[in-house]
Formats: C-alpha cells, structure tokens, sequence
C-alpha cells in the first residue's frame, strides 16, 4: 500500500500550505551551533515543547545526549514576558549545571512577546546570577522566519557578536577562521584535519565534533571534550581571515566578523565534491605560503581516480535532491562533475539567491532542471514532480524515505534529520574523502538496485 | 540523603524509600532553566490524538511544530494513513503581523477537498494564542461549508504541560462522541482507551478480547476510526489505559452517558490479566468469563517456560524506569520483578499524587522516585543506584549508552510490541538484549585489558560454548 498513495502526478499551485515540509524551525539550527560551543549550554526561551523536540530530533538525528534548558513559559509568561523565568533559569543553569556559557535563543513565543534577551541577561549579571568569567549570549530565532538554517547563521553570528574581539591592528599570520556550517560534527573535524594539514591554526566555530560525536568511556559528561573555546572564540578577531563554508549559514557571522574586527573574510560554497573542496583549498592557499602538501594532492588523485573506475555508470542518471540551500548548491556541481543530471532541486528554506546559486553551478544545463525554494517546496511537491517524470535516484534527509519507496527509486541519506539510519555523524562527506564516500554510497545504491531488478540471466558476478 | 547534588527546588520531587515520610511534590510547573525532559500541551495533544487515520490533522503554526511531530510516533493504521503526512500553515512573519485566520481557511478548504477527511482536527500552537485567530471560527466556518466536521483543539504550547494537552485532545474527542448510530452495539461491548496501537499493541489488544467474546467498539485511539469514536458511546464499558491522557474523555462519558470505566495496564503477565480478568468480571457473563479464563491460562503457560532462560541471566540486575506518567512505571516494575529484576530508581514526568505513593508502596526500600528529573540528576542516580538498566524514551537513550548501560525504549519509538502476554515475552528478549550485550564489556578499560582466559569465560556465559571448538585456533 503507498503511504502517499494520495499524491498525483497533477503539480497544484499552493498558497497556503505545506505538506510534508522539506524544512524545520530556527531554535533547533541555534541549539545546534550552540553545543559547538566548548561547555555551552543552549537555552530555550519559550515553551517547554520547543526545547523538547529540539533535543529529541538531535537526539534522533547524531545519537547523542543533546543537553539544552528551557524557560518553562506558562500562560503568565505569554502575559506578561518572560523576564522572570530567564532569570530564574540562568540563576539554576548556573548553580546546577555549571556550564561556561548559557546560549539563549528565542522561540517565537518570545519573540512575538518582545523579550529584550540582552536586556533580562545584563539583569541577570546584576543580580549575580552568572559568575564571575561564565557568558551569555543571545540570538534571536523567530520561528515564523527562515528556517532551521537561519537559526544555525544567527547563533553563529552570536558568538562573533559576543566574543570576537580585535586586540592588535596585526593579524596573526597563518590564523584561520574556519566556518564550517551546518555539516555533521565528522565533517567539522574532517575540515580541521585539511586545514591542519595544510599547515593552519584553523579556529573553527562552531565545532561540534567531540561533543555529538562523543566516545562511550562508561560516565556521563554533560560538556563532551569538544566545542570551541571562549579564548578561541575570541581570539577569532585577531586572524588573518575568515572562511565561511556555505553562504546562509556561516556568511553572516564571517561578515559580522569583518565589520566588527576587520577580519577580511570569503564565504565559499560547502567543500562537498571535488570542485568546492578545491575552492577550499585554494582559499586555504592564501595563508599557508601557497603550499598544497602531497598528502591532499594524493587524496584528490584518489578521489579523480575513483570517479573514472566509476564514471561509466554514472552517465546520464536523474537525481532529485531536497534539503538545506548550502548542501545542495554543493552537491548539485558534484553530480554535475560526476556525469549526473541533477534534476529536481527543492528547499524549504525560503530565498531567492538560491536560486541563482543553483543556476550558477548548472550552467546550460539549467533549462532541464526545476528548482524551487520556500513554503510551498516542499515534499509533496517534489513527489507530484517525480511522478510525473521519475528520477533514478534520491539525495536527501530521512523524510524522502516514503517517496523511495512508493516510486521504488534508491535514496542515499544526505542532511538533516537522519533519523532512520545510524553512523552518518562519524563518516564526513566533506572534502576529498568524504567525496569519495559520497561516491560510493551512490553506486552501491545503483548496483544494489541491478542486481535486484535483474533477471537470473543478466545477473553477473562482476559487474 | 545522597551524595548526589540536588537542586534545593528539586528535593522536594526526589523521594528516597525509607529515608524519610512519603511526600513527594509533583504535578508542577518545571523549574525554569532545567534541562526537563517534558514537553507541551501541543504535544500532548499531538500524540493523543495522531492516531486516529483518517482525519486530517492540522498544525496551525511556524513550520517546526509540525516538522517534529511528522510521523515520529508509530502508532500504525490497518487501513487509512493520512494521519501520517505533515500538515502545516507554515505562518510566516507577515502572518504574526496580520494574523493567519486568512491562510488557514484556505489551508483547510484546500485539503478537505483534496482528501475528503472523515474529519478534521486543528492544533493552534503558541503563536496562535498569542496572536489571537479565531480559531473556532474558522472551523465552524469550514464545517458549514465543507460538511467535513472540523475541530479545533486548542493546544497552545506555554497553556500548561503535555497533561494539559490531553485535556485538549478528549474536548476535542468529546465532540465526536455521541454522533453517530448506536444500533447493533451488543451489550458485551468495550472501548479501549488510551492504548495508540505503537508497533501494533492496540491489535493484540483487541484480539485478546475478541477471543473472550467481547467486542470492541472504539480503539481511542490507537488505528482510530473517526466513526467508531462516533458511536463508541453505545459500549458497555471504557477500558482506560495511559490513565493521563484518557481518563477525562471516559470521566465525560460516564457522565453523559452513564458508561463506568475500568482502569488497566497491559504490560506484564498480572496487569494483563488483571486488565482481562476485571473486563470479564465486569460483563458478568459466564462464556466471557470462562473463555477470558481459558485465555489467560494458554497465554501464561505458553509464555512462562520462555522467559525461563531470559530470568535466569536477569536475575538480581538493576533497573531504572523513567516514564511519561507514573501509572505505567507500575506494570514495569512488576514487569521487571517477572523477570528477576530489582527498581533501583523510578520516575516520571507528569505523574500524579496517587500514582507516585503507588509506585512508592510498590518499591523496595532505597528506591529512589524522581518526579519531572533532568538528565544530570537522573546520570547520578544512575551511577549512585548501581543500574544495569534504564527504561525510557528517545532523550534518555544515549545517556544510558553513554554511561555503559544497557537501554530499553518504552515510550513512542519503541518498535515491537511490549503489550499483552507476547509482550512481554518481546520484552524480556529486548531487556536480555540490552542489558547482557558484550558492547558493555568493550567499553569498561579494565575488562580490555584482562587476560584472554577470562574473556572467553566471560563470553562463554552469554554464547554457550561457541569458544569450545575453534578454541586452539589461534
């Protein structure tokens, strides 16, 4: 029985909903970014649900504790603002779970309120609830705009906002401030391991390797090892410059960053494939001398080498891809080098410039793809899409599961949430070796599917 | 009272048996700043009433409320799925500003015609109370004209807890009941209440009492029917599980329409056959009553020799239980007693006065009973407790992992059936699973280091002899 039998293949225009949305709400990006903060502990102030299901998805999602306190609104709070509950909560925050930075982020209930974050935190510190060399920061994520991604930019921007300071007019030579985006914690360490290799003191922020990525040593540590630290995050001001991986999320805390401290700054597609893991490097090249050390010219030679033992069954396949603006741009130029014809591309993340964005990437090839952004793009949509002309395969979250098998077409999970499958927060697909994972996650999709589908005659040993 | 540091405005909700007189403080608004593990009244409603297949159900809000509540329960449908896609009016900023009545007529005319709903059901989230549609007229406006009844259900996140969104979900459920045609009910007729048919419970459920000559007329609302829930005032009885998310719908109906209520548990060999046993009883009919005795003694003779083997390597471990109500922490640790098995530490997050001195009375001494706790108190009592086990949902799981402990989902995501006789044998094969897995001795240092000899010993215990044969290999 297809779950989404309802689905035709007649694409309605909508104007008023979405079904099936191909996105979620800012606090959850913001909580996220926030637990790459080394000993932070996100804050959610609004109702207690929202800091719930926010814990539960990334709980789902990297198979972590996802620690985060909320400001428990009641009905009184929706009355008569939050104040009093966020400085209850920093009080107990502080005095129980002793973090080293509270990061609080707004939901829309706050928001549409009008609690002055900045104004209940300095309250706060009057009254000595938060101790001498312990932070709070702030970011406001009203859920009604943007989307999940947004929420990751504006807690990211936070920390330049609150942290980034410029304390010499020289910069430190071979200092590098690396913004990863929103990737899994494997793909942040994966990019610190380029930029180290490549001879930089990256700082990377947020960092949330080491602590949704956490080894089981048999006890229970609310702050996991990793996260940036508060003298990284400051120091993130004296560095020779900035590079922002993924425009929606990490440009406008790289930008944020140059006009408060200087620091000269370049927002890169995310190093996912080939070409944009080369943009990286070549960005990287500006501060290390020009040097490219042998070891990642031999990574990119395997990765090349990979893709011609593969490159012939690659030719001409359709993909349909949804998710988050960054990834996608990212992903869609790999298929592109890869010989494949990205063919439906949909976000739900509102925004016009990803439409550019994709257009750019798929030079001539534009005319055979439809792309879409917004409310309305959202699964169901790309369901009525591929009905009415079918893809050969599926690049997604979990949440393309019910199209894949409805269609019968292959999905590889890409993006968040991942909440039906285990181990994609330890396997990076960014830079060289992560392309070469994505590689082989693509064909194994397509030669399970043969040898599946093929009759017993056509069915061979090496293929 | 422990090593364990407490939050001075959470000791009052941490009750240690045997230290001190039983008084423990629940039933209250979470402590601002906690890192609780409850939801909202959103949610609350949310889960109650996503069940039920083949209505729409509507989330009249920002994307997220939506987004997290997609199909994240598997409260399956034997017929019907619309329950199962993702309905949102996705309010944009401009909709916060001049309100989002507008979008949501248009939402829903758009998606009653398409689907053609047996009825539709209406969340309002946080926003929607605070900016102020008019939600119950919209809905009236859309039955009128669409002929498809629309509810609203109003499940404003910050009005309360998840408690406060059961409430919401039975007024809603209330206003389907009585609406429909009672002919042909016979008078052996139940309504089960309050079981969601996770992983296919609500069935075994129901074949039990079909197989005792009962027939169920409303599954409320686990593979719920928007018609049965119509009619269900015509049963003879409201057999409530979950008693926080039920218990006001069948109060309601007991007083409309005079239908008394049993409260039961399914989880576990006595409340099982209690729950049968009471149903029985109640109907007072003797081929009911000899067929629910011919039932329980194939079912428990059946099962008890299998959970020999499952008891006997169980046998004197810890457990710890953290539920969504307390009532359901009861039949664990019954359950867990079946299997050999000692409480160490039980909580929950919205238990009540009642439940909570149960659980109490049902605990051995040093027990330790935690009302609404956070994942720092709950890891230390963990530890302090010694547990082998620890019984919760999704944000528990990886905190048991993390300190080496074995872990058993009894919550939404759990993905066999622990209800009824088979139940609990699936339970006793997932908490053997779990609590005897080597993965715990991979990740203590000290069993790493230990000689081979011992580590063959130490498998041999768990694999049989599987070492014997292969054993000069190397």
């Amino acid at each position: 029985m297809a779950l989404l039998r309802h689905t035709t293949d007649d694409v309605v225009e909508r104007q008023a909903l979405t079904v099936n949305p191909a996105k979620t709400c800012q606090p959850i990006g913001a909580m996220y970014a926030a637990l790459g903060i080394h000993r932070c502990l996100p804050h959610s102030h609004g109702s207690q649900g929202c800091c719930s299901y926010h814990r539960s998805t990334l709980s789902r999602h990297y198979k972590e504790p996802a620690m985060a306190a909320t400001s428990s609104f009641t009905e009184g709070s929706s009355v008569f603002g939050g104040q009093a509950n966020l400085l209850q909560g920093l009080n107990t925050i502080f005095s129980v779970y002793k973090p080293d930075v509270v990061a609080v982020h707004t939901t829309c209930l706050s928001e549409t309120i009008g609690d002055d974050i900045p104004q209940i935190a300095d309250a706060a510190v009057a009254k000595g609830f938060v101790p001498e060399g312990k932070r709070v920061i702030h970011c406001n994520t009203p859920s009604y705009v943007g989307s999940h991604t947004t929420g990751f930019a504006n807690m990211t921007k936070a920390m330049v906002d609150y942290f980034s300071t410029s304390t010499t007019d020289e910069k430190i030579d071979g200092q590098v401030n690396i913004i990863p985006g929103w990737v899994e914690p494997a793909d942040m360490s994966e990019i610190k391991r380029l930029v180290k290799l490549m001879g930089l003191d990256g700082i990377t922020f947020p960092d949330t390797s080491g602590v949704l990525d956490a080894p089981l040593k048999s006890e229970y540590n609310m702050y996991p090892d990793g996260g940036t630290t508060i003298d990284q995050l400051e120091s993130t001001g004296d560095s020779a410059g900035t590079i922002a991986l993924g425009p929606i999320c990490s440009g406008p805390a790289a930008e944020a960053l140059k006009n408060k401290c200087q620091v000269p700054q370049e927002t890169l597609p995310l190093p996912i494939g080939l070409r944009a893991t080369d943009i990286f490097i070549q960005a990287l090249r500006k501060y290390n001398g020009g040097e490219v050390p042998a070891e990642i010219t031999a990574e990119r030679g395997r990765l090349v080498d990979l893709v011609s033992d593969m490159s012939q069954y690659f030719y001409g396949k359709t993909v349909a891809l949804w998710g988050d603006p960054d990834q996608l741009v990212s992903l869609t130029q790999f298929l592109v080098d890869l010989d494949m014809r990205p063919k439906y591309i949909v976000t739900g993340t509102p925004g016009k410039a990803f439409l550019r964005r994709i257009g750019e990437v798929l030079g001539d090839s534009v005319k055979e793809v439809i792309a879409k952004q917004g409310p309305q793009a959202d699964m169901l949509y790309l369901h009525q899409l591929i009905k009415r002309e079918k893809v050969d395969l599926l690049i997604g979250n979990t949440y393309g599961k019910y199209i894949s098998r409805d269609e019968d077409i292959p999905l590889l999970r890409h993006g968040f949430p991942i909440i039906d499958r285990i181990g994609h927060q330890y396997f990076p697909t960014t830079g060289y070796r992560g392309a070469m994972r994505l590689c082989e996650k693509i064909l194994d999709a397509f030669l399970d599917r043969q040898d599946r589908d093929s009759p017993e005659e056509s069915f061979e040993l090496t293929m | 009272m422990t090593t364990t540091q407490i939050l001075a405005d959470r000791r009052a909700h941490i009750h240690e048996k045997g230290t001190a007189p039983f008084n423990i403080a629940c039933e209250k608004q979470s402590v601002a700043g906690s890192v609780s593990q409850r939801a909202c009244v959103f949610c609350g409603s949310r889960v109650v009433l996503y069940p039920i297949a083949d209505a729409l159900h509507v989330i009249h809000g920002p994307i997220g409320c939506a987004a997290y509540t997609w199909d994240i329960r598997g409260a399956w449908s034997s017929g019907p799925q619309l329950h199962r896609m993702s309905f949102s009016t996705d309010l944009q900023e401009k909709d916060v500003v001049f309100g989002g009545e507008k979008k949501l007529y248009q939402a829903l005319v758009e998606l009653i015609e398409h689907y053609r709903p047996k009825a539709a059901f209406i969340y309002s989230t946080c926003i929607v109370g605070l900016i102020g549609d008019d939600v119950e007229a919209i809905c009236r406006r859309v039955s009128a004209e669409t002929g498809v009844e629309t509810i609203p259900v109003h499940s404003e996140g910050f009005k309360g807890s998840k408690k406060d969104g059961y409430t919401a979900a039975c007024n809603a459920l209330d206003q389907l009941v009585g609406t429909g045609d009672t002919t042909g009910i016979s008078p052996l007729s139940i309504n089960i209440l309050g079981d969601f048919n996770i992983a296919g419970e609500t069935w075994v459920i129901k074949d039990y009492y079909k197989k005792m000559g009962v027939d169920v007329v409303a599954t409320i609302t686990g593979d719920g029917r928007v018609d049965d829930i119509r009619r269900c005032h015509g049963a003879a009885l409201n057999v409530v599980q979950c008693s926080g998310s039920m218990t006001q719908l069948a109060m309601k109906m007991k007083q409309e329409y005079g239908i008394p209520i049993i409260r039961v548990s399914y989880f576990g060999i006595e409340d099982m056959s209690k729950a049968l046993y009471d149903v029985a009883e109640y109907l007072n009919d003797k081929t009911v009553m000899k067929n629910t005795q011919n039932l329980v003694r194939d079912e428990v003779s059946n099962l008890v020799p299998q959970l020999r083997k499952y008891k006997h390597d169980l046998q004197g471990k810890r457990a710890a239980v953290y539920t969504g109500g307390a009532f359901k922490a009861l039949s664990m640790i019954r359950s867990l007693r079946t299997l050999g098995m000692k409480t160490v530490i039980a909580g929950s997050q919205t238990g009540n006065k009642q439940d909570y001195k149960r659980l109490q009375e049902l605990s051995d001494e040093g027990t330790v009973i935690l009302d609404d706790t956070n994942p720092l108190e709950l890891a230390k009592f963990l530890e302090e407790k010694k547990a082998d086990l620890l019984i919760g949902g999704v944000k528990e799981r990886p905190i048991a992992y993390k300190l080496g402990l074995g872990f058993c989902d009894h919550n939404h995501e759990r993905k066999i059936g622990l209800a009824g006789f088979e139940g609990m044998l699936n339970f006793a094969k997932e908490v053997h699973g779990t609590v005897t897995s080597p993965v715990w001795k991979l990740a203590s240092l000290r069993d790493r280091l230990v000689d081979r000899h011992r580590l063959l010993d130490g498998d041999r215990s768990r694999n049989g002899n599987r070492f014997v044969e292969g054993g000069n290999a190397s």
